[in-house]
C-alpha cells in the first residue's frame, strides 16, 4: 500500500452520476473514458500497454496492483494507451528482480492518471449490471465541477482508435531461427508478443499500418497474414473491411487475433455486436469444438462476432466461450484462414493455446509447398 | 463424457485419525466426495477408523465401517462389499498409499475394482521418487539436484559430491516424517539413519538445498479428456525451507510477475498431464528470486491441505469436482455452483487476498523444540480473507487465539536487541513477530532478507503495519489516521488501545462485507460466503435483502483453528448444529475461520463469515445478520469465551444461560453450587501466587492437581507430587499472563468415567455412560474411553444417573452438558461440569444413534424431549462396544515428553466397535497403529510408586514369551519376584544402555513412567523420545498396558473379529 500518498484526492463520476471518492496516483488532472474491468491477477503492465484498451478507463479487480513494478521486457507496446486506471491499491515498493521502477513512476512517466483507494468491487458490480459505461477520473473537487464533467462524460466517444494506434509506416523484423516463412502482420494495435511468437517460430516479420492495401500486400509477397488486435468498435473500420475483401482473394493463410477476427468476420459477410461488459481478464474457458477440449484463454474485447451471421459456406465457428456461448473462433477452409477471439499471445494470461501460431506456421509451410 | 457406466460401487477411504500433516481437511474432502458420488446415484461404502467426522455419518455413504486402516481390513470389506471401484485420493496420504499397496499386490485385479482419481502408474511416478525424477527429465521440467539412496553411505557420498546443506526427505513418509536439513556429514547420518528408519521402504531422498528461493504452490485439475486447469496459486511467505504447513501462506502469489507465474502455471499442467491425474493435484515449486529459474519440489497427486486451502480461497470445490471427474464427468460439464450459471471448467479470479497462518501446539508443548524445518508440526491452521495483505495479515493474528490484536508480542518487546538479531535467524513459530519486532526498531529490510530470506515485498508490508502502530501511539487519532487503521485490519479497540484516545462516536461504524464468488464479480454469484472489509458497499446486507426468506436467523460460533483439546468433533457438532437450525426453519449464519472443516464449506450454513472469532468481528457480523440468537455450546472454548460478550450486544445466547456457564467455570460458585447439590468433589482452592500454591499443596497433601481456571483440553494441567513441581508449574504459568486464577486439588487416583447428557431445561437425556481404561490423572482425552461401561456396578451407576440430574437441575442447563466423575474408594466425585459440547459426542451420537446435537439444538430452539419421542435418563445399551481409542503426533513433536498425564497431548482418535468389549479394545489399538505383536521385547522401567504393579504386568509379559529388559531398579523388583529381567543401563551411563536397546530392534513395546518428566534434557524423556522416534509401541499408563495384554492374551487376530456396518448397530 502506497500508506504515504494519501495526499491527494480523486474522484471517479460514472456517467450515472455515481461518485466514489479515492486517492491520486499518477499524474493530476481530468479524464474521461470508457470504464471497462480486467480480472487478471497478474499482468497489470501488459493491461497498460495493450493497445486494445486505447480510449479505456481500466479497472483492476485484483486489488494489489503494482507488486512486481515495472521492467523493460513486459511492454507490449512502446507506450500505455489507456484513458485512466482504477486500483484498490497500488505497491510503492515492489519486488521483484526485473524491477525497475514503480507503478506510480510509470504513470507519471506515461501521463496517465489514476485512482486508487475506491471501492473496486462495487464499481465493478455496477458494471457488470448496467453495461459498460463511460466515466472520468479528476484530482479536481467536483462539488462545483460536477454537472459540466457529467455532460463531457456522457459525450465522450473513442474516435478512429485503431488509427491512433497503428504504426504508420512499415517494420521489418528477423527471425534468430530463420525458417524463412515471411509474414505480413497487420498492425491495428497489435501486442508485441504477437510478434516475440512469430519470431520464436522462425517467421520473418513485417509490420504493416492498419490501413495497408492489397496491392502493398502483393509488393511484399508474404508466406501468410496475421491480422493483429486492436480497440474499438469493429464495424467502424469501413475501409479496412473492405482491404481484408481483397486480401482474402490473395489466397496466402490468414490468421487474426481479437479485432482481427471480428474484422475478417465482417469481410466475409459477418456480423458484430457489443457485448454488455465485454471480457477482460486470463480465465476465459473456451471450447475447441474440433479437439473437444476447453483452453484456459487470455481476453480483452468489449465487441464479438455474431456466430449464425457467418455464411455456412464459408466459414465455421470452431471455438465458442463456455461462459456465455459467444463466438470465440472461426474457420474458412476454402480462403485457408483462421481466427481467435482470444489472445493465443498470452502476455498477459496463459500460454495454453500458443499450439494456434505453430497451426499458422504448418499452413504457411503446406502453402510454401504448394499443399494448400 | 457423462458418469461413466461400468461404476456402480465406489469404495472411499478416509485418512483416519487426526495426526499432524493429516487433519480435518480430508474429514472436509472426504465428506464432499461421498455427497458428489451419492448425487451421481452411486452407492458408496465408506472407511474410517476417526469417528470424529462428518464424513462416517450415517446420510453420508450407504456402507460405513470404522474400521483399522490397514491392508487385511480393506481388502476383507472389497472382499465383503464386492466395490466395482476405489477412490484413492481423498484420503489422504494414508487412503493413497493403501490404494497404491492393493493395487501393486494385484488384489484390485483379482477381485475386478478399479482404481480411480489416480491409477498405480501415477501414483507412482508422484510417489516413487527415482520415478518421478525419471518423468520429469521426460518432459523437461528441472528438479532439484538429488539422488533416492538406501543407506547412510549413500547419502554421504552424494551430498560430498552436491555439497552441504542437503534436505533428507524419507519416502512414504506423512508430512514428511523424519525428513530434516543437514549442514554437515554427522547431521546427515543422524538424520539419514533415522529417515531410513521410517520410511516404509527404506528409502530417502538426499536433494541439494535451496534455501531462500521462494516456495509457490498451485492446485491443478484435470479431466479424462485432458482438459487441465489451475484452480490458485499460493505464495509461502517463508522461503524453502519450512513445511508449507508450517509457513504463513499467501493466495494469490504477490511478487510473480505474469511471466513468472505463467512459467510455473504450464509447467503445473504439464506436470498433471504427464502423470495423467483425473482429478486434483497440487505442485510445489521453488523459483530463484534472481532470474526465471525454478525447480518442482513435489506433486501430490491428490487432495491435500493445499487444496482444501485453495477451495476455500477461491470458492472452488477441489474435493467435489475431483470425484465427479473420477466417475467419468468432464470439466466442462460440472456446475460451477458459485455462478449456477458456469461451469467448473474455469479458473477462479480473486478480488482479494487470502493469508493462512498455522496453528502449532508449542503453547501446550512448552519443552518443545520450535525450529521449523521440513518436518510439519503445526496441528492445524486458520484462513484470514482481506482486501490488503496487511488486511488479512492483522485478521489472522487475531484468528489463531494466541491473545494477539496486532503482530507484537509482549515478550518480544522486552528482548535485547542482541536477541532479536539471533530470534531472527531462528526460524520458529514466532519468525512473523520477531521479524515484525525487528522492523519496529528498525533494523533494515535488507538485513532482515538477508537473514531470514523472507521477500522484501512481505516485509514492507508488516513495515507499514509497524508504522500503523507506532503512529497511533505518538500521533493525534484524526479522522483518517481511524480510517486508514481499519481499513488495513486495525480493530476499533486496538485502536483506542494503542492511542489512548476514544474514536469519535460519529464515526463508530462496523465492517461491511464482500463476497467470494470465484470470478471477481465477472458474474452475479449465489455463494453465501462473505468476509469482512471496511469498505461502504456490504454485499452481505444486500444478498440478505435480495434472498428474503422469511427466517429468523440464528449465529453458530464456530470453533477455529484446531489445536490439542480442541479438534475436529468441535466442527462436527457445529455442522450438525447448522443442519439443525435448518431442519428447524431457521436461517443458520456461521462464523469461523479454519479451512480445513466441513462447517467453512459454503453450504453448510445460509450465510458462512469467514472471520476471527473475536467480540468486535463478531459484532460485524451481528450487525449486518440481526440474529434472533447465538449458539456457543458446540465451538468450544473459543465460542464459550464469546457468550458474555454477546450478551452484552444484545443477542440472546440460547440454551443455557451465560450465568449459568460462568457458574460452571468460576470455582468459587460451582463449590457453593456442588454443596448445596450434596455432590462430594475433590478438596480444592484457588491460588494467585506460587507461595500460597505451595501452602496450599501442602495442606491438601501430594499429589494435587495444578491447572488455571478456564482451560479446554487440560492445558497447562499437571499433577504435582512435591512442593517442588508446584514451584516449577507456577513459574511457567505466571510468565504467560495470569487473567485467572490457578486452581489446586487434591489427586484422587481413581477411575474416570464420563457422561454427556441433554437437557430441555426440565428432562434430560444420559445417551450413555464412558468409562476410562486409565485412571484419574491423564486428561480424558488421551484416555482409552470404553461405551457402555464394564465394570460399573448399578450402584455408581445409578448415583452417576442422580448426580448428573442435579448438576443439570442446579445449571439449568439447556442444550449439551458434559459431566466428568472420578470413582475413588467406591465413591462418586464430581471432577468437571462443561456446559458445553465436548469431544465425545461424534463418537457417542455414531454408536448409541442418537442424534445428539440436533437433539441438543432443538432443546435450545425450545422442543421437548418428549416432543422428540425420547424417553429421559440413561438410555438402553445396544448390543456392540466401543471402544476409543487416543492418537499421537510424537514422532513429529521433537523434545515433547511422551508421558500421558492431565494435560491432552493426543491429536486424534479412532474408534474400534465389536460385539465384545475385548475385540472392540482390539480393533481400536489396530486402528491407532499398534501392531500387536505377540512375542519380541519388552522394556519395563518405572518409578518408584509403580513397582509394585508392574510385577503383575512383568509376568503376563514373561508368559506370553517375551524378553523382558528393565532399567535397574525394575529390573531388581521384576527378578525378585522370579520374572526372569535383563537390566539395561539408563542413557546417561556408559554404553551399551538403553539408547543401544532401543535402536537393536530388538524391543516391540516399552513401558515407562516417571514421577519427573516435562524437561527434554531428562533421561526418561529422552528414552520415551527415542522409543517414539524408533516407532517402537510406547506406553505410559499401566492401565494401558494391562489393557494391552489382555487383548495379546486373548489370541484373537483382526482376520476372525466381525467387520461392522456402523449403519447396523441400532
Amino acid at each position: 500500500m502506497s500508506y504515504y500518498k494519501r495526499d491527494k484526492r480523486a474522484w471517479l463520476v460514472l456517467s450515472d452520476g455515481s461518485v466514489f471518492e479515492g486517492y491520486n496516483f499518477g499524474c493530476e488532472g481530468t479524464t474521461i473514458g470508457e470504464i471497462v474491468f480486467t480480472t487478471g491477477m497478474t499482468g497489470y503492465q501488459e493491461v497498460l500497454t495493450d493497445p486494445s484498451y486505447y480510449g479505456q478507463i481500466v479497472l483492476q479487480t485484483y486489488p494489489l496492483i503494482g507488486n512486481y513494478g515495472i521492467n523493460a521486457d513486459d511492454m507490449e507496446s512502446e507506450r500505455s494507451w489507456i484513458n485512466g486506471y482504477i486500483t484498490k491499491e497500488w505497491c510503492e515498493e515492489p519486488s521483484n528482480f526485473r524491477n525497475t521502477h514503480n507503478i506510480n513512476e510509470f504513470m507519471i512517466e506515461q501521463d496517465k492518471i489514476g485512482i486508487w483507494d475506491v471501492d473496486t468491487r462495487a464499481i465493478t458490480r455496477v458494471i457488470r449490471e448496467h453495461g459498460t459505461m463511460n466515466g472520468a477520473i479528476t484530482t479536481e473537487d467536483i462539488a462545483t465541477t460536477k454537472e459540466a464533467l457529467l455532460e463531457k462524460i456522457r459525450a465522450f466517444k473513442v474516435v478512429n482508435p485503431v488509427q491512433a494506434v497503428s504504426r504508420k509506416n512499415k517494420g521489418w523484423y528477423y527471425s534468430q531461427v530463420n525458417r524463412a516463412n515471411h509474414v505480413a502482420l497487420i498492425d491495428y494495435g497489435y501486442k508485441h508478443n504477437i510478434l516475440r511468437m512469430l519470431l520464436r517460430l522462425g517467421c520473418n516479420v513485417t509490420v504493416m499500418p492498419a490501413n495497408t492495401t492489397i496491392d502493398e500486400i502483393r509488393n511484399l509477397n508474404p508466406d501468410g497474414i496475421m491480422l493483429s488486435n486492436g480497440p474499438g468498435d469493429p464495424a467502424e473500420n469501413v475501409e479496412i473491411i473492405e482491404n481484408l475483401k481483397d486480401f482474402v482473394k490473395y489466397g496466402k493463410p490468414i490468421f487474426g487475433i481479437c479485432l482481427g477476427h471480428q474484422l475478417l468476420a465482417l469481410a466475409m459477410g459477418g456480423e458484430t455486436f457489443k457485448l454488455k461488459y465485454g471480457h477482460r481478464g486470463m480465465n476465459q474457458p473456451v471450447k475447441d469444438v474440433t479437439r473437444d477440449r476447453v483452453f484456459i484463454t487470455s481476453q480483452n474485447h468489449g465487441y464479438a462476432v455474431v456466430p449464425e451471421s457467418i455464411p455456412a459456406e464459408v466459414g465455421k465457428v470452431t471455438h465458442f466461450n463456455l461462459n456465455d456461448g459467444t463466438c470465440e473462433g472461426v474457420e474458412y477452409p476454402d480462403i485457408h484462414a483462421f481466427t481467435v477471439q482470444f489472445h493465443p499471445e498470452a502476455s498477459a494470461g496463459p500460454n495454453d493455446t500458443g499450439y494456434l501460431f505453430e497451426q499458422f506456421t504448418d499452413l504457411m509451410e503446406r502453402g510454401q509447398q504448394g499443399c494448400l | 463424457m457423462p458418469l461413466r457406466s461400468d461404476i456402480k460401487r465406489v469404495l472411499v477411504i478416509g485418512s483416519g485419525p487426526i495426526v499432524i500433516g493429516q487433519a480435518a481437511e480430508f474429514d472436509y474432502a472426504g465428506t464432499q466426495a461421498c455427497k458428489a458420488l451419492k448425487n451421481a446415484g452411486l452407492e458408496v461404502i465408506l472407511i474410517n477408523s476417526n469417528p470424529a467426522t462428518i464424513m462416517t455419518d450415517k446420510a453420508m455413504a450407504d456402507k460405513i465401517y470404522i474400521e483399522p486402516l490397514t491392508l487385511e481390513v480393506v481388502r476383507r470389506i472389497i472382499l465383503l462389499e464386492k466395490p466395482d471401484s476405489i477412490l484413492s485420493t481423498l484420503g489422504g496420504q494414508t487412503g493413497l498409499t493403501l490404494s497404491m499397496q492393493l493395487a501393486k499386490e494385484g488384489f484390485l485385479d483379482a477381485q475386478g475394482v478399479k482404481l480411480l482419481g489416480a491409477n498405480l502408474e501415477t501414483i507412482e511416478k508422484a510417489e516413487d521418487r527415482q520415478a518421478f525424477k525419471d518423468m520429469m527429465r521426460e518432459i523437461g521440467e528441472p528438479c532439484i539436484p538429488s539422488e533416492v539412496v538406501m543407506t547412510v553411505e549413500d547419502a554421504v557420498k552424494f551430498a560430498s559430491n552436491i555439497g552441504y546443506p542437503v534436505i533428507v526427505r524419507p519416502a512414504f513418509t506423512l508430512g514428511g516424517t523424519g525428513g530434516g536439513i543437514a549442514a554437515n556429514q554427522q547431521e546427515l547420518e543422524e538424520i539419514a539413519t533415522h529417515g531410513i528408519r521410517l520410511s516404509p521402504i527404506h528409502q530417502i531422498l538426499v536433494e541439494k538445498g535451496i534455501a531462500g528461493w521462494k516456495e509457490i504452490e498451485f492446485e491443478v485439475m484435470r479431466d479424462a479428456k485432458g482438459n487441465v486447469i489451475t484452480v490458485c496459486s499460493m505464495e509461502n511467505f517463508d522461503p524453502v525451507g519450512i513445511h508449507t504447513g508450517d509457513s504463513i501462506v499467501v493466495a494469490p502469489c504477490q511478487t510473480l510477475s505474469d511471466k513468472e507465474y505463467q512459467m510455473l502455471r504450464t509447467s503445473a499442467l504439464k506436470i498433471i498431464s504427464a502423470l495423467g491425474v483425473e482429478g486434483g493435484c497440487n505442485c510445489q515449486f521453488a523459483l530463484n528470486p534472481e532470474n526465471f529459474n525454478y525447480a518442482v519440489i513435489e506433486v501430490n497427486p491428490r487432495v491435500s491441505r493445499s487444496s482444501a486451502l485453495a477451495s476455500k480461497a477461491t470458492g472452488y470445490p477441489i474435493a467435489k469436482v475431483a470425484s465427479q471427474i473420477a466417475v467419468g464427468y468432464s470439466l466442462d460439464e460440472i456446475t460451477n455452483e458459485v455462478t449456477g450459471s458456469t461451469t467448473a471448467c474455469f479458473e477462479p479470479a480473486l478480488d482479494y487476498i487470502v493469508v493462512k497462518f498455522p496453528r502449532w501446539p508449542f503453547d501446550k508443548f512448552v519443552y518443545a523444540k520450535r525450529t521449523l524445518g521440513t518436518q510439519m508440526k503445526a496441528t492445524g491452521e486458520i484462513m484470514s480473507i482481506g482486501s490488503s495483505f496487511e488486511h488479512a495479515m492483522m485478521k489472522a493474528v487475531r484468528s489463531i487465539e494466541l491473545g494477539l490484536e496486532t503482530l507484537t508480542i509482549e515478550r518480544l518487546v522486552e528482548a535485547s536487541d542482541e536477541d532479536i538479531m539471533k530470534m531472527l535467524a531462528a526460524s520458529d513459530d514466532e519468525r512473523s513477530f520477531v521479524v515484525y519486532e525487528a522492523i519496529k526498531r528498525g533494523v533494515s529490510m535488507d538485513t532482515i532478507t538477508q537473514i531470514t530470506r523472507i521477500d522484501k515485498w512481505f516485509l514492507d508490508k508488516l513495515r507499514h503495519l509497524a508504522v500503523m502502530e507506532k503512529d497511533l501511539k505518538t500521533l493525534e487519532l484524526t479522522e483518517e489516521r481511524v480510517r486508514v487503521a481499519r481499513e488495513i485490519g486495525f480493530l476499533d479497540k486496538t485502536i483506542e488501545e494503542l492511542s489512548g484516545q476514544k474514536i469519535d462516536e460519529v464515526v463508530k461504524t462496523y465492517a461491511s462485507f464482500k463476497m467470494v464468488d470465484t470470478c471477481a464479480g465477472e458474474f452475479a454469484a449465489q455463494t453465501p460466503y462473505f468476509y469482512s472489509t471496511r469498505d461502504k458497499e456490504n454485499e452481505a446486507a444486500l444478498f440478505i435483502e435480495e434472498h428474503p426468506s422469511g427466517k429468523e436467523r440464528i449465529l453458530v460460533l464456530g470453533s477455529g483453528p484446531i489445536r490439542i483439546g480442541q479438534g475436529i468433533e468441535f466442527d462436527y457438532c457445529s455442522v450438525h448444529c447448522a443442519w439443525a437450525l435448518r431442519e428447524k426453519g431457521y436461517e443458520a449464519i456461521f462464523i469461523n475461520n479454519n479451512p480445513e472443516t466441513v462447517s467453512t464449506d459454503f453450504d453448510t450454513s445460509d450465510r458462512l463469515y469467514f472471520e476471527p472469532l473475536t467480540k468486535e468481528d463478531v459484532r460485524s457480523v451481528v450487525e449486518t445478520e440481526k440474529p434472533i440468537g447465538a449458539i456457543v455450546q458446540f465451538g468450544g472454548q473459543t465460542a464459550i469465551k464469546l457468550t458474555r460478550y454477546l450478551e452484552e450486544m444484545g443477542v440472546p445466547v440460547l440454551g443455557t444461560s451465560p450465568a449459568n456457564i460462568d457458574a460452571a467455570e468460576d470455582r468459587e460458585v460451582f463449590d457453593q453450587l456442588l454443596e448445596s447439590c450434596q455432590i462430594p468433589r475433590p478438596q480444592g482452592e484457588t491460588v494467585y501466587t506460587t507461595d500460597e500454591a505451595v501452602d496450599v499443596a501442602n495442606r491438601l497433601g501430594f499429589p494435587v492437581l495444578l491447572r488455571p481456571s478456564y482451560v479446554l483440553g487440560g492445558q497447562n494441567m499437571i499433577i504435582a507430587y512435591e512442593p517442588e513441581d508446584v514451584v516449577e508449574y507456577m513459574n511457567i504459568i505466571t510468565a504467560v499472563e495470569l487473567e485467572n486464577p490457578v486452581l489446586i486439588d487434591k489427586y484422587l487416583m481413581g477411575k474416570e468415567v464420563e457422561v454427556d447428557a441433554i437437557s430441555d431445561g426440565e428432562n434430560y437425556l444420559i445417551p450413555g455412560i464412558m468409562e476410562h481404561i486409565e485412571r484419574a490423572g491423564v486428561h480424558s482425552g488421551d484416555s482409552i474411553s470404553v461405551y457402555p461401561p464394564q465394570t460399573l456396578d448399578s450402584r455408581i451407576r445409578e448415583t452417576i444417573i442422580d448426580y448428573t440430574g442435579r448438576l443439570v437441575k442446579a445449571l439449568d442447563i439447556v442444550g449439551m452438558v458434559n459431566i466428568q466423575y472420578v470413582i475413588y474408594e467406591d465413591e462418586v466425585y464430581v471432577i468437571e461440569v462443561n456446559p458445553r459440547s465436548s469431544r465425545t459426542v461424534p463418537y457417542i451420537s455414531k454408536v448409541t444413534d442418537i442424534p445428539m446435537v440436533n437433539i441438543a439444538t432443538k432443546m435450545m430452539l425450545g422442543d421437548k424431549l418428549a416432543d422428540l419421542g425420547y424417553v429421559p435418563g440413561l438410555q438402553p445399551e445396544g448390543d456392540y462396544v466401543a471402544v476409543k481409542v487416543p492418537v499421537f503426533s510424537f514422532s513429529k513433536l521433537q523434545d515433547v515428553d511422551t508421558q500421558l498425564g492431565p494435560e491432552m497431548k493426543s491429536t486424534g482418535e479412532v474408534l474400534g466397535v465389536a460385539k465384545t468389549f475385548a475385540d472392540a479394545l482390539y480393533k481400536g489399538l489396530v486402528a491407532s497403529g499398534n501392531k500387536m505383536e505377540r512375542s519380541g521385547g519388552v522394556l519395563l522401567t518405572v518409578k518408584d510408586r509403580d513397582k509394585e504393579a508392574i510385577v503383575e504386568i512383568g509376568r503376563q509379559f514373561h508368559e506370553l514369551g517375551f524378553t523382558i529388559y528393565g532399567t535397574v531398579g525394575t529390573a531388581l523388583i521384576l527378578n525378585e519376584n522370579n520374572i526372569p529381567t535383563k537390566v539395561v543401563r539408563r542413557l546417561a551411563e556408559s554404553k551399551p544402555n538403553i539408547g543401544d536397546l532401543i535402536e537393536s530392534g530388538k524391543l516391540n513395546y516399552v513401558i515407562s513412567t516417571s514421577s519427573k518428566g516435562r524437561m527434554p534434557q531428562h533421561d526418561d524423556v529422552r528414552m520415551r523420545r527415542k522409543s517414539v522416534e524408533s516407532s517402537i509401541a510406547l506406553l505410559t499408563s499401566l492401565d494401558t498396558a494391562q489393557a494391552l495384554l489382555d487383548c495379546l492374551k486373548s489370541n484373537r487376530t483382526m482376520t476372525e473379529i466381525e467387520l461392522v456396518d456402523i449403519k447396523d448397530i441400532r
